[in-house]
């Protein structure tokens, strides 16, 4: 039931690793506005045929994510979390 | 072409490695060195059974129709995994604070434990799932064909349809044999999950190794591969900005609500952190599985004749180049997306099937409710094995019936908008407090009907179970009502109309019943403890103080948990209360703790109606709740430090009580006893004395003398037992006893027992049950100390088992390197507040009953077991008396000197 007040303000390394956990939170925001990017195209209407420009595009963000996604996972993982919500800093 | 006998074979040898490495993955589990097994890459390649044969073959069918559109379905999960801070996490972990069996259990034990709630998630997963599971033995049932098409020699190829039949049955039994192994409190299974990470690797590979086949054996060079696809008519595909937007949010809300998805994700997950690894290994997986389609889709359209079914091209182009090995790659990987996907929605939806519709019912039909003892274990699994049979039966018909003619992409999407429905329902129970039970069901049942409407009976085709009339004019000829054209919305296509309007009115619904509805205290506090679920600090558990007995509930725990694992929690939560044996205290938390490992093997709400019974009256009421919730935050943290603080002295004084009581009474027994022993003693004393004057008379005629002589040796007998009794105890407590170490069976030593203690009481016949295969274990021990210790407990059940057809059972078990052997009766067994003092010595229960010694019995028994390094305890809630002596398997060496 008792929970020490917490602190106002974080020393480096826990107020960096809250800003990972922010940035965990926004890359899948992100990522869903990258990949409605291709409706902007329109493809089919325009002259030249892009669908392979389209694939590429999509696979790069695609992987880009992943890559994203594994940079955050890294300094996230080992965080159990003892001090309870993390999203105030 | 291979021969469709080899095909069979190849099929065999592949399901019997399966089995291997499942066997295998059991048995390392079973042994405790279960961490490789459960390392973060079998996680993510378990999760991997979202790619099913719907993925394997049908997304090149799809790309070679929409282009570019099939990459949405797995767009979606990507972005779902690669933000699991929001939700995966959070659902994983409440999946492990809650011991979650499934997402039915989810729901329902969010919103108060509801069982109404779980039916109708279980009713949307199975409607849902079976024509998928369909579309799976439809997807290997065509691969077999293609495989074994004109071949003459060998086996004849069987019908499509038995070919179908054969798959399910073998599905079923391989899923029974390792998904209902056993009934474990998490739900786990250590040798599915490995099958499938190992299938998941060779569709993985297969995939691949096609898809470069393609690109390098077939067109040369990817520059070549996009000159292709640039000329190919996948380049016209058009994208529709609402199919596009609109099919990335369902395969997104689908990897959480699939039952499939969260058993692997959240059920199976035995460590948070495998979640930041899968949070990009799977997508990466997706990636990899998505990124040969469109070359494949491409060339395929280019090389294979017109009118070549484009969802078998997988398959199909090696074939037209002669690559039989590369086309068995292509097969078996196929095979294994089929397979996979099958065997776990069947144990998902078996669980949900079993946990919350058939043991309800038994539990309301059966006499007596929870309070009658009985074996709900056995019941449980067998209901699951008849489940997962029924599901896959439930497959088969619909495959049958419908011809399995469908694309196969469409049955996927409809699947998956199906098991959308439950989206709302789960992120009002993940992020919303608010979220209400009432308002849930409402939603659930709206999108449920809106969805059968409007996209499950028209998908069966117009000759199917909705007529074309009304698909064209609407039922009774009112248009708006159109199942395709709701109110008349005729610019969106069936697919999206339906997602639109079936999440539109559910969500609607959802939040309308929500905010309208008052919530139950238990809707509040499971609402709290899911939503805050990081939070260190939670709230207190359903239960307030109630005269619940621990008996009751350890045997009706032992019907479900199984009794070793039942007496094992207890004992443990007994130890964690300062206390002795197994009964511990029951305060709130031990019965939360207890309910949550019932819920584990039974779903939540099964398990709240099963202790509720007991603890009738002592369900939290609102008072306690707005206690919880009260403004003074700090005056409540205080209180809540005082009211622990005297709850511990509460206890601490209890347990002095407890000491107290006992040294009490054991001091008045000692009393009694020395005033007994000087009676015992002085008794023979006399008539020896009194014999031995009379003996000196010397006119005595020869025959009294000798009559006389014998009474004093028989007293004199009598007092030497007496003392060597307590001689023999003493020796014992001092530990200076000469132990007789020597090897034997078990059995004989319970056959010597037996027979030795047949003598008392020989009047009454005894029905023993003995299991005699388990009784052949080889101690090595002081073998006749062990049979003293034996005889004195059957013995008693002998002399004060008051049963009128009286049974003695004897149990052994072998537990690591000690044996336990139950010596359990049918009679009344022993009052609880006497528990504690048999052990002791002078201890003797009933005055009357002087059936033999003074007392002495089972103190002496529990020196002996001390001394043999073992104990003896008594075993409360088995319907009778019941001892449990615990021995080494082996008396070690110092301790014997």
């Amino acid at each position: 039931m008792s929970r020490k007040p917490r602190p106002l303000f974080l020393e480096r390394q826990n107020y960096r690793r809250r800003r990972m956990a922010d940035a965990a939170r926004i890359l899948p925001l992100l990522g869903f506005v990258l990949v409605l990017v291709p409706i902007l195209w329109l493809p089919a209407q325009t002259e030249t045929p892009d669908t392979v420009r389209g694939s590429i595009y999509l696979f790069a963000i695609w992987f880009l994510l992943i890559a994203a996604a594994f940079v955050l996972s890294r300094t996230l993982r080992d965080e159990d979390d003892p001090r309870g919500p993390e999203d105030e800093g | 072409m291979v021969p469709f006998n080899i095909l069979v074979a190849v099929c065999l040898i592949y399901v019997g490695i399966l089995f291997l490495v499942a066997w295998a993955a059991e048995r390392r589990a079973a042994r405790g060195s279960a961490r490789w097994l459960r390392s973060p890459m079998v996680y993510t390649l378990s999760l991997s059974i979202y790619c099913t044969a719907w993925t394997f073959y049908g997304a090149v069918g799809y790309a070679a129709r929409s282009g570019l559109e099939f990459l949405t379905i797995y767009l979606g999960p990507s972005l779902v995994m690669v933000g699991w801070w929001w939700l995966v996490r959070k659902l994983v972990r409440i999946g492990r604070t809650q011991r979650v069996t499934s997402i039915a259990d989810l729901i329902s034990s969010r919103y108060g434990k509801s069982n109404f709630l779980g039916v109708i998630v279980t009713l949307i997963a199975v409607v849902a799932a079976t024509p998928y599971i369909a579309l799976q033995l439809q997807s290997v049932t065509l691969s077999f064909a293609v495989f074994a098409s004109g071949t003459p020699e060998g086996w004849a190829m069987p019908g499509q349809g038995a070919t179908a039949l054969w798959v399910a049955g073998g599905l079923a039994i391989f899923t029974i044999l390792f998904g209902t192994r056993n009934l474990d409190a998490n739900e786990r299974h250590h040798g599915v999950v490995m099958a499938i990470a190992l299938e998941a690797v060779v569709k993985l590979v297969a995939l691949l190794a096609v898809g470069i086949f393609v690109v390098w054996g077939v067109a040369g060079s990817w520059a070549e591969v996009f000159a292709r696809i640039d000329a190919s008519p996948i380049a016209d595909w058009p994208l529709k900005p609402a199919r596009w937007i609109g099919l990335t949010m369902v395969s997104a809300a689908a990897v959480v609500t699939l039952p499939r998805m969260f058993q692997v994700m959240v059920v199976e997950n035995s460590d948070e952190r495998h979640l930041a690894t899968a949070s990009w290994a799977f997508p990466l997986y997706l990636l990899l599985m998505s990124l040969f389609v469109v070359p494949i889709a491409v060339v395929g359209l280019s090389v294979l004749p017109a009118g070549a079914n484009p969802d078998l091209f997988v398959l199909t182009l090696p074939l037209a180049f002669d690559q039989g090995k590369l086309a068995m790659l292509a097969f078996l990987g196929g095979f294994s997306s089929a397979t996979s996907m099958v065997i776990v929605a069947a144990i998902a939806l078996a669980t949900m099937v079993s946990n919350h519709v058939i043991v309800p019912l038994w539990l309301a039909f059966r006499e007596g409710g929870a309070r009658a003892p009985g074996d709900v274990r056995g019941l449980v699994l067998t209901s699951r094995r008849v489940s997962i049979a029924g599901i896959l039966a439930l497959g088969y018909t619909y495959y049958s019936l419908s011809g399995g003619s469908a694309a196969l992409a469409a049955i996927g999407l409809i699947a998956f908008v199906g098991v959308a429905q439950i989206l709302p329902a789960m992120l009002g129970a993940v992020f919303w407090r608010g979220a209400t039970g009432r308002g849930a069901a409402m939603g659930l049942v709206t999108g449920f009907l809106v969805w059968i409407y409007t996209l499950y009976l028209p998908s069966f085709g117009e000759e199917g179970l909705l007529s074309h009339a009304v698909l064209t004019e609407g039922p009774w000829g009112v248009s708006w009502l159109r199942p395709q054209a709701l109110f008349g919305s005729e610019a969106l296509d069936p697919l999206l109309h339906a997602v639109f309007w079936s999440l539109g009115l559910n969500s609607l619904a959802f939040l309308a019943g929500s905010l309208l509805t008052f919530p139950t205290p238990l809707e509040r506090l499971q609402g709290l403890a899911f939503v805050n679920v990081f939070d260190q600090a939670q709230g207190q558990g359903g239960w307030s103080r109630g005269g619940v007995e621990a008996e009751d509930l350890l045997a009706m725990s032992q019907g479900i948990l199984g009794a070793e694992e039942a007496q094992e929690f207890f004992r443990a939560e007994a130890a964690g209360q300062g206390r002795v044996g197994f009964l511990p205290d029951t305060t709130p938390d031990f019965i939360e703790r207890l309910e949550r490992r019932l819920a584990g093997s039974v779903g939540s709400a099964t398990a709240h109606a099963m202790i509720a019974q007991f603890a009738v009256g002592a369900a939290v009421s609102a008072q306690d709740l707005m206690a919880v919730a009260s403004e003074a935050q700090q005056i409540m943290e205080y209180s809540a430090q005082l009211e622990a603080k005297s709850e511990e002295l509460a206890r601490t004084a209890r347990q002095l009580r407890d000491a107290n009581e006992k040294l009490t009474e054991i001091s008045v027994q000692k009393d009694a006893f020395l005033s007994q022993i000087s009676h015992e003693l002085r008794t023979p004393m006399t008539s020896i004395r009194a014999f031995s004057e009379i003996l000196m008379d010397e006119d005595l005629p020869p025959e009294m003398r000798r009559k006389y002589a014998g009474i004093i040796q028989d007293e004199a007998i009598r007092l030497t037992g007496l003392l060597n009794d307590l001689l023999d105890l003493s020796v014992l407590e001092n530990r200076k006893v000469q132990l007789n170490i020597r090897a034997a069976n078990l059995h004989d030593l319970i056959d010597r027992a037996l027979q030795a203690a047949g003598s008392t009481r020989p009047e009454r016949s005894f029905l023993i049950h003995r299991d005699i295969a388990a009784e052949h274990q080889p101690v090595i021990t002081d073998t006749d100390r062990l049979v003293q210790v034996f005889i004195n407990l059957i013995s008693n059940a002998r002399k004060y088992c008051d049963a009128e057809r009286p049974e003695l059972t004897i149990k052994v078990r072998r537990k690591g390197s000690r044996i336990e052997i139950d010596f359990i009766d049918n009679g009344a067994g022993i009052p609880k507040k006497s528990q504690g003092l048999i052990f002791e010595k002078f201890a003797r229960l009933t005055d009357t009953s002087r059936a033999g010694g003074a007392g002495l019995g089972l103190a002496i028994c529990r020196e002996i077991m001390v001394n043999l390094g073992g104990s003896v305890a008594y075993l409360p809630g088995q319907g009778g008396a019941a001892f449990r002596v615990t021995l080494p398997v082996r008396k070690s060496v110092e301790q014997a000197a």
